[in-house]
């Protein structure tokens, strides 16, 4: 990791106007991206991730603030900022009409290689992606994970120095994460700076170096994954009990053995609380304790802080309550939880 | 993976940035690998006109002519402007589809001359016009249709029509820059088009009509075209008109082409 920043900005505000109201979807925000470093914007829908990045890749010319990549002003200098990054994300995607070979073509003559580089360059990237069988068929036809692939190619045809990576993985199955998350690490190995956007605490500890929370368009925290960690516990305990009615008096006990503040989810038979530095020991305590007062739990699990407890933890409140319809709101992070279905 | 990633992503040597010329080709051919790719968007192309010239030559023509022979020869260069104008509105609608998926962005993020997909998909409309023009002169002559003006007179009739129709594509582009969907694109262009291809000279002369709308129709750019059109299939061109046309073209050009490039900048 070099000393040299890949992105800086400096007091970043973009307001939307709609008919009556004045959206600040972007209200101050400061970053440093060092050169070779992954670095993670996290926050809910709406949080003002993806408009940080369409200020940064410049599709949105900033209301106020600075903002430079590679050293070159995102306004000023818009061209030689184009021409240093890769974008992938829901705003810049690939046309679904056209095969995935057809997709790297334009892109790469875009770019300016020759038609006979353009058709290495294109052929090299699906193998690679291992999209070559597909490389024929229209990408409407893909699956989530190698539309998400194809998207990835396409920023990375100009083999860019600074990736930025809008949502990359939300929607994947686990399998097709990963290999998002592989193809990030050998891109970073390689010397590229990546700034990728994302829900999921889990995601952002995996990758990135250093996490920007954001929510309302401002950075409530930035640190490192086990800073952030450290400020809302080492993590958190999650529980459904097996009858409703219990539920109260499973977070009695909870509460007691823990010494932490219980959260009841929204799923009337789930419960959480923060494990405390000091409180690793009790939770070993508390299945039998909950065992001994009758309650039956047929799910418990031990994991890293999800994003919602990050929240919690970082503004009071809970994560705000707008989830897409059908959207992945399960994070991540509690990967030792043994799924129930619902 | 891992070696294979590496090798495709490294890059021994950084190509030189494309000339304007060059990306907006590459933009044409995206639109004609998309007319391949959804053959069905030139169904309506193909349709329309088919409908709208058997329509007014067997309804109306021996009504308004004494002869559908005698009608066509007058109707067929105003249904061809009619089918050209209304194939304008896929520029817009094509352009608001690709801002709505995404794909509109992954061009602006590239650092190439800005107009060039605009322009290029603008070159790839061609296809589409030529297509619906070939179909209905084809019709017409099945039907009946001979020009005074020869293969030539239909030539530059055609030409003409074809520059007009890039002129008022800027139109479509502004539409579709600043309409939400693409639908409601096409809503809206049917409601500016309509009335003009209407209130023209396209199907019956204006003598008979009341002297407010024939007001209208004297000022309509739509049926200074068809006049121009007309005269030149007929092979009796009026430079006038012809030259009106250019003009009118140069200006929507010169007017609303800075207008719909400074939207497409500043796109939010």
């Amino acid at each position: 990791m070099s000393d040299s920043l890949a992105v800086e900005a400096q007091g970043l505000v973009k307001h939307f106007t709609s008919r009556k109201s004045v959206t600040k979807a972007v209200d101050g925000i400061d970053l440093s991206i060092a050169e070779g470093s992954v670095f993670g914007l996290l926050g809910p829908n709406g949080a003002g991730k993806t408009t940080v990045v369409r200020m940064l890749a410049t599709l949105l010319r900033p209301d106020a603030g600075t903002a430079r990549v590679l050293g070159h002003d995102v306004v000023r200098d818009a061209d030689a900022v184009r021409s240093a990054v890769g974008l992938t994300g829901q705003y810049a995607s690939v046309d679904e009409d056209l095969t995935g070979t057809e997709n790297l073509l334009m892109l790469a003559r875009l770019y300016g290689f020759a038609p006979a580089a353009a058709r290495r360059r294109t052929q090299g990237l699906l193998e690679a992606f291992d999209l070559a069988d597909a490389g024929a068929r229209q990408v409407k036809t893909y699956s989530g994970g190698m539309r998400r692939r194809i998207d990835l190619a396409a920023s990375l045809v100009l083999a860019p120095r600074v990736l930025f990576l809008d949502e990359p993985t939300t929607g994947l199955d686990p399998r097709s994460r990963n290999q998002v998350w592989d193809i990030v690490r050998v891109l970073v190995e390689d010397g590229a700076t990546v700034l990728l956007t994302t829900q999921y605490l889990d995601e952002a500890d995996q990758l990135a170096d250093r996490i920007a929370v954001i929510d309302h368009g401002r950075s409530i925290a930035e640190g490192t994954a086990s800073e952030l960690k450290r400020s809302v516990g080492e993590g958190a305990v999650h529980l459904r009990v097996a009858e409703v009615a219990d539920r109260v008096k499973a977070a009695e006990i909870t509460e007691r053995l823990l010494g932490a503040e219980v959260t009841l989810g929204s799923d009337p038979h789930a419960l959480s609380a923060r494990v405390p530095d000091e409180g690793t020991d009790a939770v070993a305590g508390l299945l039998p304790a909950l065992a001994d007062a009758g309650i039956a739990v047929p799910e418990f699990s031990l994991g890293q802080p999800s994003l919602d407890e990050v929240f919690l933890a970082l503004t009071g409140q809970p994560l705000p309550d707008d989830e897409p319809a059908g959207g992945t709101s399960s994070a991540p992070g509690q990967r030792e939880t043994s799924e129930a279905p619902r | 993976m891992t070696t294979t990633l590496r090798d495709a992503v490294a890059l021994a040597e950084r190509p030189a940035r494309p000339s304007p010329l060059s990306t907006t080709l590459t933009f044409g051919w995206r639109a004609l690998l998309k007319i391949k790719h959804v053959p069905e968007q030139l169904f309506d192309v193909l349709v329309t006109p088919v409908i709208f010239t058997l329509m007014f030559t067997y309804l109306f023509g021996g009504a308004l002519a004494g002869s559908t022979q005698a009608y066509i020869q007058f109707l067929l260069p105003g249904i061809l402007v009619q089918t050209i104008l209304f194939v304008t509105i896929y520029t817009g609608y094509t352009l608001n589809t690709d801002i709505s998926k995404g794909v509109f962005d992954r061009f602006r993020s590239l650092p190439i001359w800005r107009p060039s997909p605009v322009v290029g998909a603008l070159l790839g409309d061609t296809v589409r016009y030529t297509v619906a023009a070939v179909i209905t002169i084809t019709l017409g002559l099945i039907l009946g249709f001979r020009p005074d003006g020869g293969l030539g007179g239909v030539l530059l009739g055609v030409l003409l029509l074809l520059v007009f129709a890039f002129a008022l594509s800027w139109t479509f582009i502004i539409l579709g820059l600043l309409v939400r969907s693409p639908n409601a694109v096409m809503g809206v262009s049917m409601i500016v088009l309509m009335p003009l291809t209407f209130a023209s000279n396209v199907f019956v002369d204006p003598e008979t009509m009341p002297s407010g709308l024939r007001a209208f129709v004297s000022v309509n750019p739509v049926s200074h075209l068809v006049t121009a059109v007309r005269g030149l299939m007929a092979g009796s061109p009026d430079a006038t008109e012809i030259v009106w046309v250019l003009i009118a073209s140069v200006v929507l050009t010169a007017v609303l082409g800075p207008i719909a490039m400074r939207i497409y900048r500043s796109k939010s």
